[in-house]
């Protein structure tokens, strides 16, 4: 076991060195994945974000029902009993005329302009909350409460929302699709290295299989240099998008800031951030487990 | 030790480099094979690595039939295997100490343990003072006993050699030649293919001579000369 652990050792060794055998060739690799891995991240970053501010600014969704004009206190009985037996609505909560008027008043400071108005122009209203708050069930909720008798228009106030979170998912697949081909370019970048390097080491691959070597002996150390080169993309990838979120960083306080917003970038997660450095190395592996493969399966003696 | 029955090889150009070939070799017997180039020497011993497999016929190595064995079972078969190749083989890329190392790395040895084996390997081929040296640096008759030291490092109990003695002067090839024998006295069985008619001279070994692929006799060295005599 003790005896496992120093091979290991030694041949992790060994593969740092041969990245740093040829700087800027192993130099220039890194970047490659770095690049190739950062793009896609760099989208989840900014989705994740996106996603975060969606949900920080449309809170819980309502139905703001507006009643015809000329709908009677009859009438507005009648509905509040409706909404009452309604099962989709959890509290319906009655403005009355009089009071969304008063309300407009401190709100906008429009006082004089709304006095000067003489009749009140706005409807009676009912503030609904729903039970399901899932897009679907909302906008059969909007839709069953639209076709109530008095009721003049249902509102869904969050509906642009739930408009942004399906654009959101849209980009959530573009992202998908980007970091797919992008991390086959990674496998074959790593392929392409490892097959340049069995060019160059085929007299020791050779001697050592006829001296008797398994097939596992001589795929660990290029196993091992892939993995180490998809870490190391990995970890340039992360200095790339960390670098970027730093240089974003004060454009974007700004332009919060005049839309009256505290908004900040987050940045990768810890969780995130363990995920992109274990896949890079995993592509990196599987890149260099496929192209070792492939030629130890050419030499078959 | 090693036996074949009625081994042919017919390689894919349709050159038959072995016919209907049998002879045994009993554990700790020394054995010279000889005959022209493309009598089928080096594939006779191809075959005992199984670098080579046989078309008809099988091999044993120990009683285990190598020309039937699975792929994953061939680097333990070639553990106990010490290859001296005809064409060396060396590394260039690393110093003879660590040409003579590479057994040991493959077969999983303690790396204490490895540096005195090698050292020892070194010293029985008269190269210990060269351990630094790159292959590229030595002599022939050098290279020939690094070669010889990386087949023995893991002290098999069968050494194979192809034409060990084939480009060195007859200084060289005696000096190889003792070592071999140095090896035979301790109870290694050996397998020593050549051409070179010289260094079976005053030897009273077996010789299996081969000629276009067919055993010409399997005798002792001393019933040939006794033959010629």
């Amino acid at each position: 076991m003790m005896h496992l652990l120093t091979q290991s050792l030694t041949t992790l060794l060994t593969a740092f060195r041969r990245i740093f055998a040829s700087p800027v060739a192993g130099f220039l690799n890194i970047l490659v994945i770095g690049i190739a891995l950062s793009l896609p991240t760099g989208m989840y970053v900014l989705l994740q974000n996106a996603q975060g501010l969606v949900a920080q600014m449309s809170g819980a969704p309502q139905i703001s029902l507006f009643l015809s004009m000329d709908a009677a206190q009859e009438d507005v009985n009648k509905l509040r009993r409706q909404l009452g037996q309604h099962e989709g609505v959890a509290n319906a909560e009655f403005i009355s005329r009089a009071l969304a008027l008063e309300k407009l008043k401190e709100s906008t400071g429009l006082e004089d302009v709304i006095s000067g108005l003489g009749n009140n122009p706005l409807p009676d209203a009912y503030i609904i909350t729903p039970k399901q708050t899932d897009a679907k069930s909302l906008d059969e909720l909007r839709n069953a409460l639209q076709r109530l008798p008095a009721v003049e228009h249902a509102q869904l106030d969050s509906s642009w929302a739930y408009k942004m979170e399906a654009l959101l998912e849209f980009a959530r697949v573009a992202v998908l699709i980007l970091a797919s081909l992008l991390s086959l370019a990674l496998i074959a970048i790593t392929f392409n290295t490892i097959r340049l390097q069995i060019l160059t080491q085929d007299d020791e691959i050779q001697v050592s299989k006829l001296i008797g070597a398994t097939d596992g002996f001589i795929r660990r150390p290029f196993l091992y240099f892939g993995a180490v080169q998809g870490l190391l993309g990995g970890i340039a990838a992360w200095l790339i998008i960390a670098t970027s979120l730093l240089l974003l960083k004060a454009p974007l306080a700004t332009l919060s800031q005049l839309y009256a917003s505290n908004f900040t970038l987050q940045p990768l997660s810890l969780t995130d951030t363990l995920s992109l450095l274990l896949f890079s190395v995993y592509l990196g592996w599987l890149g260099a487990w496929l192209s070792v493969g492939r030629h130890l399966s050419r030499i078959a003696h | 030790m090693i036996t074949f029955n009625n081994v042919s090889k017919r390689y894919s150009n349709g050159f038959e480099a072995l016919k209907q070939v049998s002879f045994e070799l009993n554990k700790g017997e020394m054995a010279f094979l000889t005959g022209h180039s493309g009598a089928g020497k080096s594939t006779l011993l191809k075959l005992i690595a199984a670098i080579e497999r046989p078309n008809t016929g099988s091999v044993l190595v120990n009683n285990l039939n190598v020309s039937a064995l699975k792929s994953a079972a061939l680097p333990y078969l070639r553990r106990n295997l010490g290859i001296i190749f005809q064409d060396h083989k060396l590394l260039f890329d690393r110093n003879v100490f660590d040409n003579v190392l590479l057994p040991l790395q493959i077969c999983g040895f303690d790396h204490r343990e490895s540096c005195k084996r090698v050292r020892a390997a070194l010293d029985k081929v008269g190269l210990l003072k060269r351990e630094k040296a790159d292959p590229i640096a030595l002599s022939g008759g050098e290279q020939q006993r690094l070669c010889i030291a990386r087949a023995i490092v893991n002290r098999p109990s069968i050494l194979l050699a192809d034409e060990p003695t084939g480009n060195l002067d007859a200084e060289y090839a005696q000096e190889i030649m003792n070592i071999f024998k140095s090896f035979h006295q301790v109870g290694v069985t050996l397998l020593i293919s050549t051409h070179d008619a010289g260094v079976l001279r005053d030897d009273q070994v077996r010789v299996i001579s081969l000629k276009q692929g067919e055993i010409q006799c399997a005798t002792s060295a001393l019933t040939t000369a006794t033959e010629s005599a």
